[in-house]
Parts: structure tokens; C-alpha cells; sequence
């Protein structure tokens, strides 16, 4: 029914723009009509059939309508009516919230959702963005002061993040206003990994290399003709060159992780696939230690989504620890399972050695950088300190935990908890 | 979200608090963040300007004080009303004592500087540190939503910022029996410590304050004493050799 009147409505409107449009020349032809009807007399029954005909061949279609500059002005106007502000904060790819004279959120575009969370419609800007300088932003537009601003804002947790925040006032009288949050975390973040790796590597590296400068004087000195000596201090230093490199690649990978602490969303993993390669990979190692690893896999899908290589990383490092680790146990057990006790559905993957197990106070501390449980174990195993630190990065952008017990004696057990979706 | 009252002064007097409130959380988080960069970075200015800083909150709390018992006095609050106002009172004071906390972090830093300790109770610290300011910004949050059904996080995070603290404590005091030199830095580090675990604390009452607001009953009493540092003796320290 409706869209019969709405289709009756429209025809109506085409008419009258038609009879608008040549509203000259229709009262040219009544004139005319009239004129004639006052020299000639003839009958009213024919006046009226001629206007009736004037007015038929107006409502005619036009073949060929003149696009005038009124049309074009009228599509810009319909057309501009027609875009509403949702539709056109969706399309800014930088995170963006409109908001009113109370500082209350009254739209927040998909960027805002993933940067910051938690910012629905109707709630105080002030409270959410506390840090002093974005207060004084919000304070300076709102009193009116200034038309708008512009300032640095850093959030360090859950990730680093740097932003250069804008805030200005929308048109006229319309008591709303605008934030923009244009990301300058990337370069920030290289200016820290520098410091970092500086900081890290000096540290690390100086004692392998006290190591090999020594060995080289002795060689030079005391032990210049003694092969057997010589051959047993080659070796060492073999060694040592060898723990340099492995502390570099891991240095790198974790450096390039904090480069980029954003996922690209959209990409699925398959877990199934992943550990299965993951403990293919390590085979080897698992024969050489004399260790089975044995799986207990959920039945159906296991997909999450994130980053495989990432993911596969994760695994293989946790993997590797407990084949070194946990050699005396004789056995690995990686299982995968769905859980969903806490408040969101996801899959959790466990692997668990039965080897001597972690003392309960390291255990809060084993993801730092460098933090070795027993530095004597940890080196003739070539760990290099960085495993943990680096899957604990992974799962961090992952949105994902990593939660580890273990009792002396019993073994360990790191369970990583992915959030389905 | 707050219902309309038919004064509407009186709604901009309740928005004003919960505002300086959100200010002062503000700078309470920036404190304690540059406190604990201060001593890892070895910053004496740094630390030199969180103490200045701790004025803001001095005021904050005292401005607060002042509007909520004028606000109490004008309006005889009742239900939600009240319980937002007592509850600023309550959080406001937390806030200050983050605010304090912070403060004597920094007052440590020189003495720190003088011995230098090894990097990796550093990191221990800026961990710990991580965690309690996660805490803080996480339940500030969610005084800004008001969403207290996820406010079950706040107990487990205690919990990890309590095995983080006994775990750097007993480290600490490895260090002081390995050199008694080291007794000076480490007992200020231990201080240190202790100042960003009982941040998280009063991270988790300010949680408890806000529960109380929303819901107008007490959160959930199961609160066991998770950190064991009152159980390490220095045999249970001393490492087995």
C-alpha cells in the first residue's frame, strides 16, 4: 500500500515539475487560446477542450532535458543531506569521537572501538582520557577559547601508544565537537627500540665477549704451545661466538614485534595445523633428549584468528623449553582443548613437561627479559633469556594469556589461552 | 548512567565531581608512571617533578571534600546520589595516597643512584609497576562506564601483583646477604616495592568503592592475604647450594 502512494506521490511530483518547467510557454498557449476565444466566436465546450489539450501535450515527457545549473545545486544539496555523520566518521580511517558541550560521547567511529575500548555512546570523555594534558585539551575548546587545539598524548599501557590529538569545534551553533587521533606511535617506538637494543645488547653481550677476549690472551701467552689446551679453548670460544648470534636473532625478532604491536584483523589460524607442524619441526630435538611428545587434540574446528607465524613462534619456543627442560620427564604432553569457563569463548593449548618443574617464586618473573631461573642450566641449553619474553609479546597483541603452574618435582605447565573471536 | 533531577544545577554539581575525580585519577597514574621511569632511568629531575606534582593532588582531594559536604549540606542526597557522592570522598582519598605513594618512589631515587644494583630488579620493578598501573587504569575505566560486571578482573591481577612482590622481595634480600654494601639501594628498592604493591591495593579498594556505588552493596568479602612475604625467613631465602 505504502509503495503504491509513494510511487503515486512521485509521479505527481515528475508532473509538476514538468508543467513548472514549461510554465512560459503554458501560459503562452492559454494566452493565445483566450485570445482567440475573444475574436472568434466560438462555443465554450471547444475553450475548454483546448486548454485541456495545451495542458495534456505540457505533461508529455521531454525528450531531452536541459541540465541546468538549478539541477546541479540541487543534487549537491539532496546529496549532502543525504550523508549523515555516521557514515562519514566510518570512512576517516583514524580513530575519531564527536562529542557535545558536557563532554559526553555521542559518536565514536569503528577506529575509536579498536584503539580504545569501552567508549560507548553517553559516556564522559574526562573520565575516560584522564591524563592532565587531554584534560586541558578537552577544558580549552569546551570554554571556547580557542576554536581548536592540537596536543601529544602517549597511553603506555596495555601497549605503548603516541598520538597527536585534535580537537576542534563542528560548524557553527551546532554544540558538538570533534577529537582526532593521529597515530605517531611508530616513530616513537623506533627512537625506543634504539635505546633498547643498546641497552639489552651491551649488557648481554659483553660477557660472551669478556670470554673470548680472554681465551685469546691465553692463547697468545701461556697456552701458545699446547694443542690439546689450545683445541679445548678453540672450542670454547666456538661456543661463545655461537651464543652471540643466537642472542641477536632473538634481540631482532623481538625488537621487529615491538615495531608493530597492532594485528591485522581478519587473518584465521588453524591450531590444529600449527601445533602439528610445530612438534614436527622439533622431532629431532624431542629424539635426541630422548622425550615422546604426545598430543591430546579437541575434536572439530580449531580455528582463532591472529598471525600464523607468530602463533607458530609461540609454540615452537614453549615447545623447545620443555624439551630442554623437562628432559628428565621422559615425556611431553601438548593438549588442546576449548574452554570456555571465563567470559568469553576461546581454545587453550597446554604444554606440559614432567621434568624438575619451577620454584613458585620465579614463576611471576620468567617472561622478563633476561630473568633466568638457573643461569647454569639456562647456558648449556643455549637459551639465550629472550624465549618467554618474546611469546609473551606475541600473545599480548594476541589479546591472548599465558598462564603458568608448576610445582617442584611435578613438572610445568604453560597454558595459552586464545579468545575465539 | 545518572537519572535527570528536575534541578538541573544539581546534576552539573554531581558531573563536577565525578569530572575532578577522573582528573586527579589523571595524575595519579602520570605520578606513579614517572616515578617508577625516574628510578629505572636514573632521573633525579624526573623524580624531582613528580614530587612537585603531588600538590595537585593535595588540592584535588581537599576540593573535593569541600563540594561533596557542600553538595550534602544543599541537596539531602538520597540512594545513588549519595552513595556517588561518599564514594567521591572515598575514592578521592585513595587517589591521594597513590598520589603519596608515588611521591616516595621518587624521594628514593638518589639515594638508589649511588649504588648501582643489577638491571634485572630494575625490570622486576617496572614489571610490578606495570601491572599495578594496569590495575589502577583498568578500574578507572571502569568508573568512567560504570560497567561493574567485569569488575572481577581486579582480584586476579591482585593476586599476580602479590607473587611478583614476594618473588622481587626475596630477591632483594638475596642481594643484601650476598654484599652488605648492597643493604643501603636495596632496602630503598624494597621500599620502592612495597609503595607499588600497596598502589594496587588501593587500586582494588577504589574498585570496591565504585562496586558499591553502582550495585549499593558491598563487593563480594573473599579477600585472602595473597602476598607471603611475611612467611620468607633467611633460611627459606637463602638459595639451596
Amino acid at each position: 500500500m505504502t509503495e503504491l502512494d509513494a510511487e503515486q506521490k512521485g509521479m505527481a511530483h515528475a508532473i509538476a515539475v514538468r508543467l513548472w518547467q514549461s510554465r512560459w510557454l503554458l501560459a503562452a498557449g492559454v494566452l493565445a487560446v483566450l485570445i482567440a476565444f475573444a475574436f472568434a466566436s466560438v462555443s465554450a465546450y471547444v475553450l475548454v477542450l483546448a486548454l485541456f489539450l495545451l495542458l495534456a501535450a505540457a505533461m508529455l515527457p521531454a525528450g531531452g532535458l536541459r541540465q541546468s545549473a538549478e539541477d546541479a545545486s540541487a543534487i549537491e544539496a539532496i546529496g549532502l543531506q543525504r550523508l549523515s555523520g555516521e557514515y562519514l566518521a566510518a570512512a576517516v580511517a583514524d580513530p575519531l569521537i564527536i562529542f557535545d558541550h558536557a563532554a559526553t560521547i555521542v559518536h565514536a567511529n569503528a577506529a575509536a572501538f579498536a584503539a580504545f575500548g569501552g567508549i560507548a555512546p553517553g559516556i564522559s570523555l574526562p573520565l575516560k582520557f584522564r591524563a592532565p594534558e587531554m584534560q586541558a585539551l578537552l577544558d580549552s575548546v569546551l570554554s571556547g577559547t580557542v576554536a581548536s587545539d592540537v596536543v601529544d598524548y602517549t597511553e603506555k599501557l596495555p601497549v605503548e601508544r603516541a598520538y597527536r590529538v585534535s580537537a576542534s569545534s563542528v560548524g557553527h551553533g551546532t554544540d558538538l565537537y570533534v577529537l582526532v587521533f593521529k597515530d605517531q606511535s611508530e616513530a616513537r617506538r623506533i627512537d625506543r627500540m634504539r635505546a633498547d637494543f643498546i641497552a639489552n645488547a651491551s649488557h648481554e653481550l659483553r660477557t660472551p665477549l669478556a670470554s673470548i677476549a680472554g681465551f685469546i690472551e691465553t692463547l697468545r701467552g701461556p697456552a701458545r704451545n699446547d694443542p690439546a689446551a689450545r683445541e679445548q679453548f678453540l672450542q670454547i670460544m666456538q661456543n661463545q661466538t655461537g651464543r652471540m648470534a643466537r642472542l641477536i636473532d632473538d634481540l631482532l625478532s623481538l625488537s621487529r614485534l615491538e615495531m608493530k604491536p597492532y594485528l591485522k584483523p581478519g587473518t584465521e589460524v588453524d591450531l590444529r595445523q600449527t601445533v602439528d607442524s610445530v612438534i614436527d619441526s622439533l622431532a629431532p630435538l624431542a629424539r635426541e633428549n630422548g622425550l615422546v611428545i604426545e598430543r591430546d587434540f579437541a575434536k572439530g574446528p580449531l580455528d582463532v584468528p591472529g598471525d600464523r607465524d607468530e602463533l607458530f613462534q609461540v609454540f615452537e619456543n614453549l615447545l623447545e623449553n620443555a624439551c630442554k627442560y623437562g628432559q628428565s620427564g621422559g615425556r611431553v604432553l601438548v593438549t588442546i582443548a576449548h574452554a570456555d569457563d571465563g567470559s568469553e569463548p576461546g581454545i587453550e593449548v597446554t604444554i606440559r613437561d614432567f621434568g624438575p618443574g619451577i620454584p613458585e617464586e620465579h614463576i611471576p618473573r620468567i617472561t622478563e627479559r633476561f630473568y633466568r631461573v638457573d643461569v647454569e642450566t639456562s647456558r648449556t641449553q643455549k637459551g639465550t633469556g629472550l624465549g618467554l619474553s618474546i611469546v609473551k609479546h606475541i600473545l599480548t597483541r594476541h589479546n591472548a594469556r599465558l598462564s603458568i603452574k608448576s610445582e617442584v618435582g611435578q613438572g610445568a605447565a604453560f597454558s595459552v589461552y586464545l579468545p575465539a573471536h | 548512567m545518572q537519572s535527570v533531577h528536575i534541578m538541573s544545577a544539581y546534576d552539573e554539581e554531581l558531573k563536577y565531581l565525578s569530572k575532578r575525580i577522573a582528573a586527579m585519577g589523571g595524575h595519579a597514574e602520570r605520578m606513579v608512571e614517572q616515578a617508577v621511569a625516574a628510578l629505572v632511568n636514573a632521573d633525579p629531575g624526573l623524580a624531582q617533578k613528580v614530587i612537585r606534582d603531588d600538590a595537585v593532588l593535595d588540592e584535588g582531594q581537599r576540593e573535593i571534600d569541600d563540594k561533596a559536604i557542600i553538595i550534602i549540606a544543599k541537596r539531602q542526597p538520597m540512594a545513588t546520589d549519595l552513595r556517588e557522592i561518599v564514594g567521591a570522598i572515598r575514592i578521592s582519598a585513595d587517589l591521594e595516597r597513590v598520589g603519596d605513594l608515588g611521591k616516595n618512589v621518587a624521594k628514593r631515587v638518589v639515594a638508589v643512584i649511588d649504588g648501582r644494583q643489577p638491571t634485572s630488579l630494575f625490570r622486576g620493578l617496572e614489571a610490578l609497576a606495570n601491572l599495578a598501573l594496569t590495575q589502577l587504569k583498568e578500574v578507572l575505566d571502569v568508573y568512567a562506564s560504570r560497567s561493574v560486571e567485569k569488575i572481577g578482573f581486579v582480584r586476579d591481577r591482585d593476586d599476580q601483583i602479590d607473587a611478583m612482590y614476594t618473588s622481587l622481595f626475596r630477591e632483594l634480600l638475596t642481594y643484601m646477604m650476598e654484599d652488605p654494601r648492597n643493604i643501603t639501594s636495596c632496602t630503598h628498592l624494597l621500599f620502592c616495592a612495597k609503595n607499588i604493591e600497596r598502589i594496587g591495593d588501593h587500586a582494588t579498594n577504589i574498585a570496591e568503592t565504585i562496586y558499591y556505588i553502582v550495585t549499593g552493596d558491598q563487593m563480594p568479602a573473599e579477600r585472602p592475604k595473597g602476598d607471603k612475604t611475611d612467611k620468607i625467613s633467611l633460611s627459606a631465602a637463602l638459595p639451596a647450594k
